[in-house]
């Protein structure tokens, strides 16, 4: 079993603090979901654990199975076993789809002992299959002229080549349409299992629907203010966040609002 | 008063030289003549670079004999990884200022496909090159370096295609640097008449790194109505050459021209690449990569001229620039009046590797009609950073996500590459040269 741990993390992005002491433990065979309205620090709590430039972590730690990942160099986090399905990916012209990909998975192994190409096509058509994506989609350069809905399922896509130890999803089901959102759960449900933990990001029910979770948070002001089952993630689908806000005594959730 | 600069040949010499190829007499004059203009014309002016001292005249040897070649396999590694030796059905090989190899097929042959060294074709094919020669497309007296072309041209390659003759297999031609000596004025000439089409690679390739001479080359293309010409080159050029290479072509109605130009060299460039479209409905397609190193100082000027309506004119210029590398990229639309219904679009982008790289795009539109339509895009900067994250976030390391970034940034260029062994070698230079 591998853990992810988050403590006491504090955030800033251009100074401006957004997390304030987040708190997470996350094993893999679990699947966590962090809810919460717009503007509360979910997408931050993603982007610090996997190095995004701007972030700047100014407190706390995240480990992974007690390795400091907040010392790791972007790629050496993904090595350790991470991975962010962004919400936001980059096109990168002229590098096609299959190109990275092998990259990707290369970089993930000793030289020398590189995935053969009959064996990185293969695995690539079935996982395709999966998501239902067009098999010209590997030739295609990276993310460049993808609808919104192409560029989730192309992440996916790199989720299940890459077989990372914990995935965050960040935001997967905005802008999916019902049918794009069961092809892309299908996708993750794959990966479930003993060896995968995940964290999913989102401020809609639905996707839950369709990925059960084990833990649910609850963030606001940039800290996790609630956690639960599966039932707190359908309490919040039937009666929204204000009871959680009454029950702490918050008038405004959003980062830069105190209790 | 009028500076004269010293030229390294007398007109005697240039006299002789043709004799010695045994030239026909319009082709000896205009080589006279030239010179005696090489003498008082003054340099061409590139936009931002002062090449007032870069040396243009003075070279070693005017030309270097070597012994041709008996067969493919004979040529060093380097050239022969360009050619796919058994199935490469028409090629020609210059060694130095020698034609040391030719082949095309008979097929071709028996359609009247000409593929000759620029000698020979001045022999057997003296009128039909006279129609071309420094007429339509380049002229001897634009400027010193078209004269001194002119005047020293010591190799090069004569392609004709027939009315209505479709060229299926690329023609091939390697023109190869061995020596410091060396100087290479070549010239090449490819005609593409109605209704024919033709795919023509070539590659200047440096296979020793010592260099002291000058390159001045200059292509006339001319695309027939109708006609469709691919040209691809890939330039690897030794640091010590001075060059001056001018691609220039002429569409005729309906015509097509498209360049993919790998700009490899390691000395100092003067680039030029202009595209006349004459005939009404006229296509042009500019596309060129570069990568600049050491103290390496270029300009590159991408031109279409849009003379004929409906005339269409794309330009895409990507640059990478290292170490204390300078260049400037113009790219110049020019609507003329009456090619109404004209598109003339550019995009020139640069990217900088290092501080004292110097890198400078400058879009240009000259339009003197109302009823067209024309766009620019240009840009200057670093690696993004967003990029690099995406990437590293998935394992890839630092450098390696910015060798796929620069590889992708110059993709535009070597995806369009028709001979397999050309795009290979244009993908290991540009490993070579921006690690």
């Amino acid at each position: 079993m591998s853990t992810l741990e988050i403590k006491g993390l504090h955030v800033e992005i251009e100074g401006k603090e957004i997390l304030k002491g987040v708190d997470l433990t996350i094993n893999t065979n679990e699947i966590h979901a962090v809810m919460g309205p717009n503007g509360t620090g979910k997408s931050t709590l993603a982007s610090a654990i996997m190095g995004h430039p701007k972030y700047e972590v100014t407190a706390g730690t995240v480990t992974l199975d007690g390795e400091d990942v907040l010392e790791m160099e972007v790629d050496e986090r993904a090595k350790a076993g991470l991975f962010l399905a962004m919400q936001y990916p980059s096109e990168i012209s002229g590098v096609t789809n299959a190109d990275f990909l092998r990259s990707a998975i290369n970089a993930q192994r000793e030289e020398g002992n590189e995935i053969s190409l009959m064996k990185f096509i293969r695995d690539l058509d079935s996982k395709m299959e999966t998501l239902e994506m067009d098999q010209e989609m590997a030739q295609r350069y990276l993310n460049e002229g993808f609808s919104g809905g192409e560029k989730k399922r192309n992440e996916i896509l790199q989720l299940m080549m890459l077989k990372p130890k914990f995935a965050i999803l960040d935001e997967i089901d905005s802008g999916l349409d019902i049918d794009a959102l069961k092809v892309v759960s299908k996708g993750v449900n794959e990966m479930r299992g003993e060896n995968f933990g995940c964290l999913i990001i989102t401020h809609y029910q639905r996707l839950l629907n369709y990925i059960t979770p084990d833990h649910v948070h609850v963030m606001m002001q940039g800290k996790v203010v609630k956690s639960g089952g599966p039932e707190l993630a359908q309490k919040l689908e039937a009666q929204g966040y204000d009871w959680i806000k009454e029950e702490l005594g918050i008038e405004d959730e959003t980062v830069g609002q105190e209790a | 008063m009028t500076v004269e600069t010293k030229l390294a040949l007398t007109g005697e010499d240039v006299r002789s030289y043709s004799e010695s190829n045994r030239e026909p007499e319009w082709l000896a004059s205009k080589r006279s003549e030239a010179y005696q203009l090489a003498e008082t014309l003054q340099l061409p002016k590139p936009d931002k670079t002062k090449i007032q001292n870069w040396n243009f005249t003075e070279f070693p040897v005017h030309a270097v004999k070597d012994e041709p070649l008996t067969g493919l396999a004979d040529l060093p590694q380097d050239a022969r990884a360009l050619i796919d030796i058994e199935n490469q059905k028409n090629i020609y090989v210059q060694r130095n200022n020698t034609p040391a190899y030719i082949k095309l097929s008979d097929e071709l042959k028996e359609q009247g496909v000409i593929l000759t060294d620029i000698f020979t074709a001045a022999r057997e094919h003296s009128d039909l090159l006279q129609q071309y020669f420094m007429k339509d497309a380049v002229k001897v007296d634009e400027h010193k370096l078209t004269a001194l072309h002119a005047a020293f041209m010591n190799g090069g390659v004569f392609v004709y295609v027939p009315k209505g003759v479709e060229v299926k297999e690329p023609v091939q031609v390697l023109f190869l640097h061995e020596g410091e000596d060396v100087s290479l004025f070549n010239h090449a000439i490819i005609v593409a008449e109605d209704n024919s089409s033709l795919t023509y690679v070539e590659n200047y390739l440096s296979l020793s790194k010592d260099s002291k001479g000058l390159v001045n080359i200059i292509s006339e293309v001319i695309a027939k109505d109708g006609a469709k010409i691919t040209y691809g080159a890939v330039d690897v050029l030794a640091e010590g050459f001075t060059s001056y290479v001018n691609r220039r072509g002429v569409a005729g109605r309906d015509a097509t021209i498209e360049w993919a130009l790998g700009l490899m060299n390691d000395c100092d460039t003067i680039y030029e690449n202009v595209t006349h479209l004459v005939g009404d409905g006229s296509v042009g397609h500019s596309k060129s990569v570069l990568v600049g190193r050491g103290s390496q100082k270029q300009n590159v000027t991408a031109k279409t001229v849009h003379w004929g309506k409906g005339a269409e004119g794309y330009i895409l210029q990507h640059g990478v620039m290292k170490e204390e590398a300078s260049t400037i990229f113009n790219g110049i639309g020019k609507i003329e009046h009456g090619a109404s219904k004209s598109d003339a679009v550019q995009e020139s982008r640069v990217l900088m590797l290092s501080e004292k790289a110097r890198g400078d795009a400058n879009p240009i539109l000259l339009i003197d009609e109302d009823d067209v339509t024309a766009g620019h895009a240009a840009s200057v900067g670093r690696v993004d950073p967003l990029q690099l994250y995406y990437l590293m976030s998935r394992g890839i390391s630092r450098v390696e996500a910015e060798r796929l970034i620069v590889h992708g940034f110059l993709a535009p260029v070597v995806s369009q590459l028709p001979i397999e062994g050309v795009k290979k070698q244009l993908s290991e230079v540009i490993e070579r040269k921006v690690r």
